[in-house]
């Protein structure tokens, strides 16, 4: 393992290759736990150690998988640490265990898990499928970190609990915006997030399918 | 019965499991280009949440919940923490077998789907299913219902997006909004037009 | 440089025996992983949720200081299980002061807009006077039907009467601000008339003659003997 390597598998995952806004992986529960931020971290460090741990996992059995039995294979390894992860977060995260109860269960079909899995994992060694699962993790976790602040700051004037703006129900004078705690919003900033990106690296925007091209009339009509 | 058609009404429309609880959102992003598709995955995904979702409340009700196991003598035995592997394994099984189920009796159907079929087991919205009928602790007849109107919803919410975006194929994105990012903005709208649902009981 | 995944050959990596030693090696060492892990963390999940309901308990009998030792301001709590007109055993928590019992709380739980929601109901002794209201859990709309978790809403409740003069449940969340002088009436919540409605069909059905209704009419009469 060179050292530009461990960097490329760690580094890549956070804007280059980011498994939620160009990958299009782990959508699901990226939405829905950021309407505040504790629970988004809770969900960042239960997913990035299943990824991480997962894929070193299947990265040390995958030259004895069969090929028959191997995405069930993949699937109960991810499966058990899941378990694992959700009975330590039920033992020492209790109350932000109950808010996070049916996605922690779902990180079993995170897209990111298996994805990882089956197009590294089966291919690479032990310690580089740990990084490239750490890194997938901390991509995500990166574009969770951010929906989640503004969702929380914007729509409750909180983080992580604390008051930063004074809401005017309060007294104060931030006007909290609702739309930022319902569902919908979470779409919108990620929508915004990828066009940033993406005026920002070119290399990533997607090509249209039909372009209107202008048409010159040569001949007088 | 009316309770039952409310159920359905609620997982359909009011908790949509695409729009509200954004499940199942891979492979809703990724094959809502072509309304062709997106209606052999819908209809697919469908098959699959009504089968599962009873399946494994028997499960849950019979092996796994504390005090299931009092039958066979063994009331005070909780494996309910085996729940998730059991659901992925029902799942997992399940489309398998609708795998070969279709090649054998409607092979044009299999070809038609083809790669998509084995992701519906991975698709956060089967799974998700069952785990809000565990959670909400639904009845072997709500499940049944659970399982169709969450099918049904999402089935719907996907061959929406798809026409909506063969719509736009002729549409001047912006060239950072082209394709994923515009999908995400068009889903946020439609979303925002499901929650005007919400409240709705017969 | 990358290992791939085909250094064993093919043939006896696909064969049936290999299969099955890898199908059962897998799965007893993930069931030994989940298995160790439920039963070694079982003790510290049950204590965390018994502590949780303690302190919801105590919070909603006004009792709850944090940072006191949750066991010593727990003492002065009586746990009971009484019958329901269903048949069903329902536990409820009594404050006693000695031997009197200054408080009862009842747990109630019943539909919001979203889904169910849990909490707790302090009832005074004299079987009608509400001491606090307070849901553990539900998942209304932030910022919206989430108003219920508000110090100034779930302050209304105090004093309030659950029952009219003729025994009826008459307690109830109106639409928009309840008249000042009511002593049945709570202020609706702001754009969240659902979950309002919800709280007041719910709290009625539990202290009514399916809920709680017979055992708080009972306690009223023993307390004013």
């Amino acid at each position: 393992m060179s050292d530009v390597d461990v960097r490329k598998v760690v580094i890549d995952p956070l804007v280059d290759n980011n498994p939620v806004t160009l990958q299009v992986l782990g959508i699901c529960s990226a939405l829905a736990v950021t309407t505040s931020l504790l629970p988004a971290l809770l969900m960042c460090v239960a997913l990035t150690s299943v990824a991480a741990l997962s894929t070193a996992a299947i990265s040390s059995i995958r030259n004895y998988i069969p090929n028959n039995i191997r995405i069930i294979v993949q699937m109960t390894v991810i499966a058990s640490f899941v378990i694992v992860v959700d009975q330590l977060l039920r033992a020492y995260a209790f109350e932000t265990s109950k808010q996070l109860s049916v996605f922690v269960g779902l990180i079993i079909t995170n897209c990111i898990v298996l994805g990882r899995a089956e197009a590294f994992a089966m291919k690479n060694g032990v310690g580089l499928s740990f990084l490239d699962g750490l890194g997938n993790g901390l991509g995500y976790s990166a574009i969770l970190i951010i929906v989640a602040t503004i969702r929380e700051l914007f729509g409750a004037g909180t983080l992580l609990g604390y008051r930063i703006l004074p809401l005017v129900s309060d007294g104060g004078w931030y006007e909290a915006n609702g739309l930022l705690l319902l569902p919908p919003s979470a779409f919108f900033i990620i929508g915004l997030l990828i066009w940033a990106i993406r005026s920002w690296k070119r290399a990533q925007a997607e090509q249209p399918d039909y372009r209107i091209h202008a048409v010159h009339r040569t001949e007088v009509l | 019965m009316a309770d039952h058609l409310n159920l359905f009404i609620q997982a359909a429309f009011v908790e949509n499991l695409a729009l509200s609880f954004f499940l199942g959102m891979c492979t809703f992003l990724a094959i809502s280009k072509r309304v062709e598709t997106a209606l052999g995955l819908g209809l697919a995904v469908l098959v699959v949440q009504i089968i599962t979702v009873p399946v494994n409340h028997l499960i849950y009700a019979l092996l796994l919940r504390e005090g299931a196991l009092a039958w066979a003598g063994l009331p005070d035995i909780d494996l309910s923490f085996l729940g998730l592997v059991s659901y992925i394994g029902v799942i997992a099984a399940l489309v398998q077998i609708l795998e070969m189920t279709l090649d054998k009796y409607f092979p044009k159907l299999y070809n038609a789907l083809g790669i998509f079929l084995p992701l519906i087991t991975v698709n956060c919205a089967i799974l998700g299913g069952t785990l809000f009928m565990v959670e909400r602790h639904y009845t072997f007849g709500e499940s049944v219902v659970f399982g169709v109107g969450s099918g049904f919803g999402w089935a719907l919410a996907l061959v929406g997006l798809a026409g909506i975006r063969e719509k736009l194929k002729y549409s001047d994105v912006p060239v950072g909004l082209q394709g994923l990012g515009i999908t995400f903005i068009i889903v946020g709208l439609m979303s925002l037009s499901f929650m005007g649902f919400s409240g709705i009981r017969l | 440089m990358p290992d791939d995944a085909s250094s064993t050959p093919k043939r006896s990596r696909d064969s049936i025996s290999n299969t099955l030693i890898v199908a059962i090696g897998v799965s007893f060492v993930c069931s030994i992983l989940v298995a160790s892990a439920a039963i070694l963390l079982k003790p510290r999940q049950l204590k965390n949720e018994e502590e949780f309901r303690q302190r919801i308990i105590l919070d909603v009998a006004g009792l709850y200081e944090p940072g006191v030792d949750l066991a010593s301001l727990y003492a002065s709590i009586e746990e009971r299980t009484i019958e329901l007109a269903s048949g069903e055993q329902a536990p409820v928590y009594l404050v006693m002061d000695g031997a009197r019992t200054e408080q009862v709380i009842l747990p109630i739980q019943g539909a919001g807009l979203w889904s169910t929601m849990y909490g707790y109901l302090a009832v005074e002794n004299d079987g009608n006077t509400v001491r606090g209201l307070r849901f553990y859990s539900h998942a209304e709309t932030p910022g919206l039907g989430d108003q219920v978790d508000k110090p100034t809403w779930r302050e209304q409740w105090q004093g309030k009467k659950l029952y009219g003069p003729d025994g009826a449940p008459r307690i109830e969340v109106v639409k928009g601000p309840a008249p000042d002088d009511s002593d049945y009436q709570i202020d609706g919540l702001a754009g969240a008339t659902l979950t309002g409605r919800g709280v007041s069909v719910f709290v009625r059905h539990w202290i009514g003659e399916q809920g709680y209704g017979p055992y708080l009419k009972t306690l009223g009469e023993e307390e004013s003997r």
